[in-house]
């Protein structure tokens, strides 16, 4: 039965984000044959527009107030796109707009959300919405009471479509208006070079590592694999440590990665964790625990001490690079 | 200043996956033998963001704990006394049972505006059994207030809370004027851990009990049935378990073994 679907886009450098075109593409195959929105504001929200394949119709403002997200003025801005496009069903990124537009929207409209989705599918006309729970422990599948059903989603839930037509119309949604919300300040914490949402491979350390010094060796674990290709990743336990970075956590309530191939180093694979990378195509985990839990998402697994298997491991990668 | 802490009892999110079992006929979590319930670890992390705040304005602020659920979350609500709250509300009716966020938020949104002079609340970013993160948000809609989502730090002074937020890659420092909802994240530090003396000082605090008509809420608009998202099931992921480990006498023949299943998976 067709639905209409409006997806809250969002824009990355002036473009619309890897996650709006994933999207997009799960509301097209859900939409079975009805409108597609797609809202986006900030500056290049226009131009960014004719990018968003399988949106039927665009709702932009370039209003450049909005490059920063403040939840009251893009509700208001949402609302009218609501309005116009009557959706049965909302899609929003699990990110920091869909945590916040997610749950405020729903109250707005009288109805529900169900957030950090993996899966949305439309039965009949009925939205049904499934997602990891108990840290990761449980699935959980959804049905909705109101109308309209508005689900948050995990990133890499939808791959993005390749081709097809952007929107055939654009409409206007207001400007900005006042926030109870003042920025003070922003402090970008990036890392440089290859991001871990990005790499092909990335080598994550756990609290097995018993140290932050040990962050060196999955260091040379990843350069040895190279640097073009290999990210470093650490588990929420070697985050909350100071052993790395938060921006390089991986799990539920860090970073959600998909790589070929998922390095876990001392990593025990505890359901929290594995949110964060059971995506990855091949999963291979190094453990002295011949129980861990990682075990159960691994191809393949050495059962042992990385202290001693991570030297070994890294000559033998560069032995190979060397072939 | 009052300040008001949500405090929710979970499961154990540590219990081992192979303890953890479903009741699929009730869509419900069994309960581990031998494992008991927690406080929700992101809410100890709020308590203590409230509790520093309450510090730093001195004697005339207060800091309430409250929390929805069985008799059994008095323990919840006994830690966050013991670690320095002041009062506890147990929120306990038959009507609250089977109820979904936005029924949560309308019930403690129903029991801060029954205190009537709270200056802000705060929650943990989610609760570690469910997962969903939201009855922070949408209790600042119910009270019409503002709010500040996943803090790594907050801060008060002159009327406003200042709140530096995890955002994807960094941090962002906004501030908003009381009344507001609070969300906490881990990044904000571990929560204070109560001595002796102080768990014996919370067993003579008070905690008070309410019901849906001690808030004047109708019993229909809230639990299982004011809810508007159903869970339709709940089931244990398969999970792929054909692990192959890698033989060898040493960790340099493991090594060399896995490095050419991978080169041969063309993964390297």
């Amino acid at each position: 039965m067709a639905q209409n679907i409006l997806v809250i886009g969002e824009l990355d450098g002036g473009a619309a984000s890897t996650t709006t075109l994933e999207l997009l593409a799960g509301a097209s195959s859900l939409s079975d044959g009805g409108t597609v929105g797609v809202t986006l504001l900030g500056a290049g929200a226009s131009s960014a527009a004719a990018s968003c394949i399988g949106a039927t119709v665009a709702y932009v403002n370039d209003d450049s107030e909005y490059d920063s997200f403040r939840g009251d003025q893009w509700l208001n801005a949402i609302a009218g796109a609501v309005e116009s496009s009557s959706p049965d069903v909302v899609l929003i990124a699990q990110s920091i707009v869909g945590r916040e537009i997610g749950p405020r929207l729903s109250h707005r409209l009288g109805t529900a959300v169900a957030m950090d989705c993996v899966s949305i599918s439309n039965e009949g006309g009925a939205t049904k919405a499934t997602r990891p729970c108990f840290g990761g422990n449980a699935m959980a599948t959804y049905g909705f009471e109101t109308s309209p059903a508005i689900a948050t989603v995990r990133a890499k839930s939808f791959e993005i479509l390749e081709s097809g037509s952007g929107p055939a119309s654009t409409e206007e949604l207001p400007g900005a208006g006042e926030s109870r919300t003042v920025i003070i300040a922003t402090e970008e914490a990036t890392s440089e070079g290859l991001q871990i949402q990005d790499a092909p491979v990335v080598v994550c350390g756990g609290r097995g590592l018993g140290e932050a010094e040990a962050f060196g060796q999955i260091e040379e674990i990843a350069a040895a694999i190279g640097v073009d290709k290999a990210a470093v990743g650490a588990s929420r336990a070697a985050v909350d440590l100071g052993w790395y970075p938060p921006s390089q956590q991986v799990g539920l309530t860090g970073k959600v990665v998909t790589p070929d191939l998922y390095l876990a180093v001392a990593v025990s694979g505890a359901s929290q964790h594995m949110a964060g990378c059971s995506g990855s195509k091949t999963i291979v985990g190094i453990n002295r625990d011949e129980e861990a839990n990682i075990w159960s998402f691994s191809r393949y697994g050495i059962i042992g001490d990385y202290k001693q298997v991570v030297p070994a491991l890294i000559e033998e990668l560069k032995k190979a690079a060397g072939n | 200043m009052h300040l008001v802490v949500c405090a929710k009892q979970i499961p154990d999110p540590d219990t081992p996956p192979s303890a953890f079992k479903i009741d699929e006929a009730t869509n419900s979590v069994v309960p581990a033998p031998g494992i008991s319930p927690i406080l929700s670890q992101f809410d100890g992390i709020a308590a203590e963001a409230a509790l520093r705040i309450k510090e730093s304005q001195g004697d005339d602020s207060k800091v309430t704990v409250i929390s929805m659920g069985a008799d059994s979350a008095r323990a919840a609500i006994k830690q966050v006394l013991a670690m320095g709250a002041d009062e506890g509300v147990l929120l306990n009716d038959e009507a609250f049972e089977g109820g979904d966020s936005y029924t949560t938020a309308k019930v403690l949104a129903a029991a801060i505006n029954h205190l009537g002079d709270v200056d802000a609340v705060f929650c943990g970013r989610q609760a570690a059994d469910w997962d969903m993160g939201q009855v922070g948000l949408l209790l600042s809609e119910e009270l019409n207030w503002a709010s500040a989502i996943i803090a790594k730090g907050v801060e008060y002074g002159d009327g406003n809370i200042s709140v530096q937020r995890v955002l994807t890659d960094g941090f962002e420092t906004v501030s908003t004027q009381l009344p507001a909802v609070v969300t906490v994240s881990n990044e904000f530090g571990e929560p204070r851990y109560p001595k002796l003396p102080q768990i014996m000082a919370a067993a003579k605090k008070t905690v008070t009990q309410l019901g849906a008509s001690d808030l004047g809420l109708d019993p229909s608009d809230v639990g299982a049935s004011g809810s508007r998202l159903k869970v339709e099931r709940l089931y244990i992921p398969e999970t792929d378990s054909n692990v192959e480990f890698m033989e060898g006498d040493t960790p340099q023949e493991q090594a060399a073994a896995l490095v050419q299943k991978l080169q041969a998976d063309k993964l390297i």
